[in-house]
């Protein structure tokens, strides 16, 4: 074995090299396939993480519930009843499962108007608890704050405003400290919710609605029904045992069949984030595929040149074979060549590939629409491993297909003339 | 038959050799006898299409018999792998060419090194006897000349450099003055000659009459079969 590999290593030495353009354009070749794939790659990394970022901005294992009807007969009431939760329904739910990380409801005013001074927009105002804030990621600009139990309790008129929002009434003025109206109601602004990017949304987005205690909201508006019924467990898969739960809690007190899951309507964002990281892997899966295809292209190059260089070296190989050459003599080299180009494109490949990476790091990724839904292009360790599988695979298939016909050539048959 | 010795180095006994090209089946050889003992010079004659060359490929090992028993140097060759035949050729059998087939990006000492990596001398030894071996045929000042640096006559003469270098049990030389002028092909044929003398057994396929008569006995081989053997007028 060891005999071999001196033999092998010395042949290869030995053997004659390849003109230097065409080992140029096969290192080229691998060089720009291991490109391909390595940005298309970091592409879906960058997509996949921008994705989870985004998604993870609405808030993480949240459900929302909102009004519906029932769909199945109970106790002999019909099915297509709505069932409308209420206000005082979030104690009752608290008290019974004590589990949940977190429990608040919503009441929304749609299309309210709010003055600021001369200037008035009409826009949306939803009430809800203090818990809010951290639930549902509504994270304060420097200098300002979400509202907190106390003034949920003493039912203060505060008002924290999305970013959109307060650029539309405030403009450049610092809106914190401020008082506006709200339906002729003078509330005071503390906070002003840091920009972010939201993937999933129900009634709109954050950035463009205002918030107030549901006391508050209770009290001026004079409503007692929830818009949206929001829970939040502490891990993602207590989350279907907890909407079971939550049925057979308020089956009762509405008289509904605690089976029909679909008396209150449900968006189970754990389910929907599951879906969507599965797509984010087929996404990844199917550019892999690609990359790697180009990349194939790219051996089948090397294989090319292999089958070219092995017809040209017939006579070399006739000789050896006739001085006693065994035939894995014949085929390491032509392999470890292969191998070799294929290895070193593939370096270059990478080095331009982490370059290319590096080089979209100034791209600005604040306001820029398209660049904040993709983001930005990421290089993981993963990758780098995956790549340099299939560099290696791709290198030894282009060495041995052409080597095992170096290994089949004839000696006599080339030795004899010119 | 023997003139200078008397072990038998080859031994043939009804060799056939079938090439089938799928369409034609062409019988190259029907069925040849042939022994030669140790020491001796063979020529073997014939014109082209009598056989020659498939029969030094069979002598040589490159290829194997349809049929038929060859034994070389006591070995049964029929039926061997491919690593071992190549074995074979390593350590029994010395090439000649006509066109000298030496390796041209490497140096003169490096071709006549060849044989003696894959026989699995050391890097020293390797480098010791093939200096030797080409300060013997008279190339000792262009060890580290290319064949493409060498005049056909030198460039034969590592290839014969490179047949010693196992110190095989034959020297197989296919024309080997065919592609030479006549000077440097007489000094081939001396050292041919020297060599034979120092006890080398020597097989020469070859069309030069010239070098037919150097050899202790000439073969004469028609349409695959043998149709005389005798020893050479000297």
């Amino acid at each position: 074995m060891k005999r071999d590999w001196q033999v092998i290593l010395n042949l290869f030495a030995s053997s004659s090299r390849l003109q230097k353009k065409r080992a140029y354009l096969t290192i080229a070749a691998i060089a720009w396939g291991t490109v391909a794939i390595l940005l298309l790659l970091a592409f879906g990394e960058g997509l996949k993480r921008q994705m989870d970022k985004n998604r993870r901005s609405t808030g993480e294992n949240l459900a929302v519930m909102w009004p519906d009807v029932t769909t199945k007969p109970w106790k002999g009431l019909p099915a297509g009843r709505p069932i409308r939760l209420r206000i005082d329904d979030l104690a009752f739910i608290r008290d019974r499962m004590p589990e949940l990380k977190a429990v608040h409801g919503e009441v929304v005013s749609w299309r309210t108007a709010i003055t600021y001074g001369r200037k008035t927009v009409n826009g949306r105002v939803i009430g809800t608890n203090f818990v809010y804030g951290e639930d549902r990621k509504h994270y304060p600009q420097a200098g300002g704050r979400f509202f907190g139990p106390e003034d949920e309790i003493n039912r203060r008129r505060v008002v924290f405003l999305g970013n959109e929002m307060a650029k539309d009434i405030f403009g450049d003025e610092p809106p914190v400290g401020k008082t506006l109206l709200i339906n002729n109601a003078p509330y005071t602004v503390i906070g002003v919710m840091q920009k972010k990017t939201q993937m999933g949304m129900y009634g709109g987005p954050d950035s463009n609605h205002a918030v107030i205690p549901i006391t508050t909201f209770r009290a001026q508006f004079g409503r007692e029904r929830l818009n949206n019924l929001v829970i939040e467990t502490n891990r993602p898969e207590e989350m279907k045992p907890e909407l079971k739960k939550l049925n057979a809690v308020l089956g009762p007190k509405y008289g509904y069949d605690p089976t029909d899951d679909r008396a209150l309507a449900t968006w189970d964002m754990v389910k929907s984030a599951q879906t969507t990281s599965n797509i984010l892997i087929g996404i990844q899966i199917f550019l892999g595929i690609v990359g790697a295809l180009t990349l194939l292209i790219g051996g089948v190059g090397v294989a090319n040149i292999m089958y070219a260089v092995v017809k040209e070296r017939t006579r070399e190989i006739g000789v050896k074979m006739a001085l006693g050459a065994r035939r894995r003599w014949i085929i390491m080299p032509f392999v470890l060549e292969a191998v070799v180009y294929t290895l070193i494109g593939g370096a270059l490949g990478i080095t331009i590939a982490n370059v290319l990476v590096a080089l979209t790091t100034f791209i600005p990724i604040e306001n820029n629409k398209v660049m904040s839904f993709l983001g930005r292009p990421t290089l993981s360790p993963q990758i780098g491993i995956i790549t340099s599988l299939i560099l290696c695979v791709i290198g030894l298939l282009a060495g041995y297909f052409p080597a095992r016909r170096a290994a089949s050539v004839d000696p006599a048959a080339t030795l004899r003339y010119e | 038959m023997g003139i200078n010795g008397n072990g038998t180095i080859i031994s043939m006994s009804e060799i056939r050799k079938v090439y089938d090209t799928g369409k034609v089946k062409v019988e190259a050889l029907k069925g040849v006898n042939l022994e030669i003992h140790k020491g001796e010079m063979v020529a073997i004659v014939g014109p082209s299409g009598s056989g020659k060359s498939t029969l030094m490929n069979l002598i040589g090992c490159l290829d194997t018999p349809t049929s038929g028993e060859y034994e070389l140097g006591g070995q049964r060759v029929a039926g061997v792998s491919r690593d071992m035949l190549a074995e074979i050729r390593n350590k029994r059998v010395g090439f000649v060419f006509q066109n000298f087939n030496l390796l041209p990006h490497i140096s003169a000492l490096e071709n006549v090194e060849m044989p003696m990596m894959f026989g699995g001398l050391r890097q020293a030894q390797r480098r010791s006897r093939s200096k030797e071996l080409l300060d013997r045929v008279g190339l000792g000042d262009r060890v580290d000349h290319k064949p493409t640096e060498l005049s056909g006559g030198q460039m034969q003469r590592v290839a014969i450099a490179r047949a010693l270098a196992m110190t095989p049990d034959i020297v197989l030389a296919d024309e080997p003055t065919g592609n030479l002028d006549s000077t440097s092909g007489s000094d081939i044929m001396s050292i041919f000659t020297d060599l034979w003398k120092q006890g080398s057994t020597l097989v020469i396929i070859t069309h030069d009459p010239a070098l037919a008569r150097r050899a202790s006995r000439v073969v004469e081989i028609r349409d695959g079969r043998i149709t005389s053997d005798h020893p050479a007028a000297a």
